[in-house]
């Protein structure tokens, strides 16, 4: 019986050595992994913008030349002057009378129904086809997300394919300058409004704009939002005035298309 | 080997894609908008008959001039010298050439043209955008002849409207009390005028004081204060019959009153043994209504533009500070809290802000603050100012200013200005005498 109950402790005792020798990793803590942190590359030639070779350089300004002599030939429309009549002023007379009329009752002046149309592009659009001024605005949104999309989920082969899609710290601060001098802000503008005008342009190798299209036209037309035709029109000004943009000398596949963004509320509410 | 063709051709074709580059502009610049108003064209007939009828050489060019000055006065707009300009007024009305008014860094142009037809005047003008060198707006509008001020007023309204967004305020009037003489005997007479100085017309005598006028809203009558048999009371005035009534039969005095906005009130304080406070009268049936009851000196009253609320001084708290209360004269909530006084408060056409006098370490101030009284912003400062009155769009605000005309600080001038939202845009308004207590009408053509 003692000899029995020897046994039965001793193998109990091997089985509790044999356990805490062999298993001490359950008294450990888990490995704390330091935090993820991404770190963008980006290489350098993009940033300092390093001058290239005097050769290639002689040619790229031969290039230029040539281009701005070509831009300039083609800045010089002719008047486009008939097709603006009929919306000009020349009212029909018989309105005169009816307005007339209204003048004996009060004495003070009365504006009268003039058959004037509105001319700023953007109106046009809306006049012609509201239809598509809506797909314009779905398409806009659509870019949007699939910029996005890129933006977050760049495959592999994306990756191949999209060279650089962002300007340089230095180009975008260029653009910036320039546009910030020439857009006026109205300051009749409530700016407790969102007050975000986008425009896309579609540029020429030496910075002048061949087509602007604002992307939220819709909102010109609902109700309370006339300040934003004001904005918008105040935006589309600016462009103008400032074009040729000062867009970088090289890439221009990559900055053809540009999207500008004008916020007013920071300036408004200073 | 078709399969290694279409790998061949999808490598050959592969073309490398680049999403759209954005940029967000958040800064720009707040310089007044270049703008060039060319005069209005005339023809020769035209411009006989009208210097027979209203004496003016060139009524064109003095209408152009009205719509530049109101412009500039803005301070939103930065109108253009005529003689850099190259086109000639007619040519231009009919067809800008855009290249010469870019060149004078002009972003937007007005031309015109001025007729005198069946007796009466017509003016037609159009505005464009150089840059886009497209038409923007194009009206024309019919009058008297001897009304021409206010054409140049409505063409500004327009202009103004289509380049900011918002109403302007150049058709409009200011009612003030004319001051002359020395401060001793004061004459005070009410007067009215165009809000750039112009065709001033005197309403009353100056037989007897006159203080604080106020149009109602659809600028017909004025309520005011006088005293009659030395007794301050609240008056009405019909501007177009020239007569006037005492508001109410009241013991005390009564002073500071001011229209609802529907115009069937009149609110106003009213005093007696020491204690004032708030009353409405309904101005058709004559029925008066206490809206507060408190020992403390209640008055200054101005209804919100909707008509739900009223805000007015009072030293309840033990200085005088601003509070707002429902129209019925519940729910009374004190919100101004800084330091200093604070009194002749004044609620927004737009709703939004309420403008106050301040006094504070000796000096006055006028200023805005939000309706809960968040935001407070002093624009101006001097040594006594007081009285603003709201343009009718809510951006700029009229005040009086008191001035020392000698360095001793002997003799006394008081002139009427004018401040815009952004505490930059501060104006001398003309008077022809001495002015005080403004009050600015609503648009005149609505």
């Amino acid at each position: 019986m003692t000899k029995n109950i020897i046994i039965s402790s001793g193998l109990h005792l091997i089985i509790l050595l044999i356990a805490t020798l062999s298993l001490p990793f359950l008294g450990k803590k888990p490995i704390s992994l330091p935090p993820i942190v991404s770190v963008e590359l980006i290489q350098i030639t993009d940033k300092t913008n390093i001058p290239f070779a005097p050769k290639a350089k002689k040619i790229i300004e031969k290039v230029k030349k040539k281009e701005k002599e070509r831009l300039v030939s083609e800045q010089a429309p002719p008047k486009k002057v008939k097709k603006e009549k009929p919306d000009a002023v020349p009212l029909p007379d018989k309105k005169i009378e009816k307005v007339k009329k209204i003048e004996k009752k009060k004495q003070n002046p009365v504006k009268e129904d003039t058959e004037v149309k509105q001319v700023s592009e953007f109106e046009k659009d809306e006049i012609f086809d509201t239809n598509k001024i809506a797909a314009l605005i779905d398409k806009s949104k659509q870019e949007l997300a699939e910029t996005t999309k890129k933006t977050n989920k760049i495959t592999q082969s994306d990756d191949i394919n999209m060279t650089n899609n962002t300007l340089t710290l230095s180009e975008e601060d260029a653009l910036k300058a320039q546009i910030f001098g020439c857009w006026s802000i109205p300051l009749g503008l409530p700016y407790n409004e969102n007050l975000l005008v986008r425009i896309k342009l579609q540029l020429k190798p030496d910075g002048t704009v061949v087509k602007s299209e604002i992307l939220d036209h819709a909102r010109m037309n609902k109700p309370g939002q006339g300040f934003y035709k004001v904005l918008a029109e105040s935006a589309l000004r600016a462009v103008r005035l400032c074009q040729p943009l000062r867009v970088p000398s090289t890439g221009y596949e990559r900055w053809k298309d540009l999207q500008l963004n004008f916020d007013a509320k920071e300036m408004l509410q200073g | 080997m078709a399969i290694l063709r279409i790998i061949i051709i999808f490598f050959l074709f592969q073309v490398k894609s680049y999403s759209l580059i954005e940029v967000d502009i958040t800064r720009g610049n707040l310089n007044p908008l270049p703008i060039a108003v060319s005069p209005l064209a005339t023809d020769k007939d035209s411009k006989k008959k009208f210097e027979n009828e209203v004496k003016i050489d060139d009524l064109g060019a003095e209408i152009s001039k009205v719509v530049e000055n109101n412009l500039m006065t803005s301070g939103l707009f930065n109108p253009l010298p005529k003689d850099s300009f190259l086109q000639e007024p007619d040519i231009a009305h009919f067809k800008p050439r855009f290249e010469d008014w870019k060149l004078i860094k002009a972003q937007a142009l007005i031309t015109g043209k001025v007729e005198y037809i069946n007796e009466k005047l017509r003016v037609e003008f159009r505005m464009w955008d150089v840059l886009a060198a497209k038409e923007i707006m194009a009206l024309a509008f019919t009058t008297v002849p001897s009304n021409w001020r206010r054409v140049g007023h409505i063409i500004t309204d327009k202009v103004y409207e289509r380049l900011t967004g918002e109403k302007g305020y150049f058709d409009t009037r200011i009612i003030y009390v004319a001051e002359e003489g020395p401060k001793t005997q004061r004459i005070k007479k009410l007067a009215i005028m165009d809000q750039d100085g112009f065709n001033t017309k005197y309403l009353t005598l100056g037989n007897e004081l006159v203080l604080t006028p106020r149009f109602n809203p659809t600028n017909q009558m004025v309520t005011y204060l006088s005293y009659f048999r030395n007794l301050p009371r609240v008056y009405l005035l019909d501007i177009e019959t020239g007569i006037q009534e005492v508001v109410g039969d009241f013991p005390g005095m009564t002073f500071a009153p001011r229209f609802s906005p529907d115009g069937k009130k009149i609110i106003m304080s009213f005093a007696t043994g020491g204690n004032s406070d708030i009353y409405t009268m309904d101005l058709e049936n004559r029925v008066v209504e206490r809206i507060t009851n408190h020992p403390s000196i209640d008055t200054s009253p101005s209804y919100s533009p909707d008509g739900k609320y009223i805000c007015f001084n009072s030293d309840r708290s033990g200085y005088q500070q601003i509070y707002i209360m429902n129209s019925d004269g519940s729910n009374v909530k004190r919100i101004s809290f800084g330091r200093g006084l604070y009194g002749t408060p004044v609620w927004s056409p737009r709703g939004d802000l309420i403008a106050f006098t301040k006094l504070h370490s000796g000096k006055f101030y006028i200023g805005v603050m939000r309706t809960d009284g968040k935001g407070e912003r002093l624009l101006t400062e001097n040594f006594y100012q007081e009285a603003p009155s709201w343009s009718p769009n809510g951006r700029v605000l009229v005040f009086y200013r008191e001035t020392k005309t000698d360095e001793k600080g002997e003799g006394f001038s008081a002139k009427l200005w004018s401040i815009d939202l952004t505490g930059y845009n501060e104006r001398q308004v003309p008077t022809k005498t001495d002015a005080s207590d403004p009050s600015w009408s609503s648009l005149l053509s609505n």
